[in-house]
């Protein structure tokens, strides 16, 4: 409790394998916490009452909407932003799927399509057209018409260049 | 925006039913927060106080106890999913929870949450109402249990007390010679129509012994339909089936559905009868096989 009155709880979590160490309000969302304070723009807010998935963020490997998720529930636990997919300066093969089959126009959903497919992989290497399509059924984009983007989920790991 | 909130983070049901009797109005139950926190940060409501329940350990387990499954209200959505003990014994609920919201939300938010907020636009209760389930609630003073059938009271309106938490959903499991179905339809976000109804045939499963219809999200509450099933109660199945129009007339009036951007009442109606006379076929389907 901060001598402002306002309550404060502390916060140890990592994101993208960075920990960090920081109080918030109970009120903060996670989706302002890393945008605002740790300066990771990728993750997006745009419907704000989780039907889009724009915001979507790994949090210990689920997905969830980050802009109505307060920050506190990420205590002591992994998140993972779009920032967190490449390694070593080489994409993630999903990401590499979705440049390859074309899975993106203007890119705003992307992150939370990618992040979301990730989670799908994890669970199910290998999921058939209908499974990535119920899956993937609270992701909205309002450019590619999903076709590219379930091509790109289906294509993950099968380009001739990978 | 949401506003600022003080947190409450109590380890028992007790002390988080004492939380909540301290506040009065100015606090509220916080689980996965998918409706309260929306509600919130649309102006709707304000508390001063929110209650973490999720700290209070044992109340998301999914356990068999004398033909009855147990399921801690703070079970999500997924976890009703993912559950082995679910798939195998009352797949009718996983088929149902698997078709709730999206991904993100089912990861987050609780049956107890969806129960206990009564928004009329939901499946659980529907689905419960035809299981004959059962929830109970706990304060500090002690416990009790609540039938399906007396829990919801209106739109956003369920009869659990301001101090009390909802610990568990208590599940008959249907008989070996029952079969029961959750349908829904729906084109928004969230569902427009649900029926659910459970069937229990004779021995030789060629009438209708007991039967139990229940409608959802048309208007304002989920509910059971006792004339409905007085149609279709000790028929048998071929008659039944003759007389499902007959049933699903009375069920969609019953319903008192409510012309919204989901559609016009009539419409509703007209779903509802769709709808139930589709379970039963599946049902019918399913007692024969
Ligand atoms: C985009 C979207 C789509 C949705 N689609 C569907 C759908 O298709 N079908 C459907 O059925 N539902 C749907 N829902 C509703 C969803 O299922 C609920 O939001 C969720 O289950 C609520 O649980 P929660 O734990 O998040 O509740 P919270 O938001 O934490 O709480 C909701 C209310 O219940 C009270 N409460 C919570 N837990 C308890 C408890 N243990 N004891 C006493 N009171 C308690 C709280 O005080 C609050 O008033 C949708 C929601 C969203 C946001
Ligand atoms: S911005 Fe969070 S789901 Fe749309
Ligand atoms: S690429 Fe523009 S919203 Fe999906």
């Amino acid at each position: 409790m901060a001598d402002s009155g306002r309550q404060t709880l502390p916060l140890s979590f990592s994101v993208n394998g960075t920990r960090y160490d920081i109080e918030v309000e109970p009120h903060e969302l996670l989706l302002d916490v890393i945008r605002k304070r740790l300066g990771l723009t990728g993750s997006k807010r745009s419907c704000d009452v989780q039907v889009c998935g724009a915001c979507t963020v790994l949090v210990n490997g689920r997905p969830v909407s980050s802009c109505t998720l307060p920050a506190f529930e990420a205590r002591d636990k992994d998140v993972l932003t779009i920032e967190g997919m490449a390694e070593d300066g080489k994409l993630h093969p999903i990401q590499e799927a979705f440049i390859e089959f074309g899975g993106f126009q203007c890119g705003f959903c992307t992150p939370g399509m990618i992040l979301t497919a990730k989670t799908l992989l994890d669970e199910n290497p290998d999921p058939t057209e209908e499974e990535v399509i119920e899956y993937m059924n609270g992701n909205i984009c309002r450019c590619t018409g999903y076709k590219k983007i379930v091509e790109s989920i289906m294509g993950v790991g099968k380009s001739e260049a990978s | 925006m949401l506003r600022p909130f003080r947190l409450e983070e109590p380890d028992s049901v007790k002390a988080a039913s004492e939380s909540l009797a301290r506040y009065g109005d100015s606090a509220k139950i916080y689980a996965g927060g998918t409706e309260l926190l929306l509600a919130m940060k649309e102006g709707l409501v304000h508390f001063e106080c929110l209650v973490n329940v999720k700290k209070i350990p044992g109340l998301d387990g999914i356990d068999l106890d004398n033909g009855n499954v147990r399921i801690g209200a703070l079970s999500t959505h997924r976890q009703l999913e993912r559950s082995e003990t679910l798939q195998e014994k009352l797949p009718v609920l996983v088929e149902m929870e698997r078709n709730v919201a999206n991904l993100r939300v089912r990861e987050v938010g609780t049956l107890g949450g969806n129960l206990t907020f009564a928004e009329p636009h939901a499946d659980p209760g529907t689905l419960l109402l035809a299981l004959d389930a059962a929830v109970v609630a706990q304060k500090a003073g002690g416990s009790r249990e609540i039938p399906m059938t007396e829990f919801f009271v209106d739109a956003y309106d369920a009869a659990v007390e301001e101090d009390e938490v909802l610990t568990e959903i208590v599940v008959p499991l249907p008989a070996a010679n029952a079969a029961v179905r959750y349908r829904k339809f729906g084109y928004l976000e969230r569902p427009s129509a649900g029926v659910a109804l459970h069937v229990m045939a004779d021995a030789r499963r060629e009438s209708v012994q007991d039967v139990r219809v229940a409608v959802g999200c048309v208007g304002p509450k989920s509910m059971r339909v006792e004339e409905a099933e007085a149609v279709l109660r000790g028929k048998s199945l071929e008659e039944a089936a003759q007389r499902m129009a007959e049933a699903g007339d009375i069920a969609g009036r019953a319903g008192d559905a409510i012309s919204d951007l989901h559609g016009s009442a009539e419409y509703k109606e007209h779903i509802v009868k769709v709808l139930l006379t589709r379970a039963f076929n599946d049902i019918r389907a399913e007692l024969a096989g």
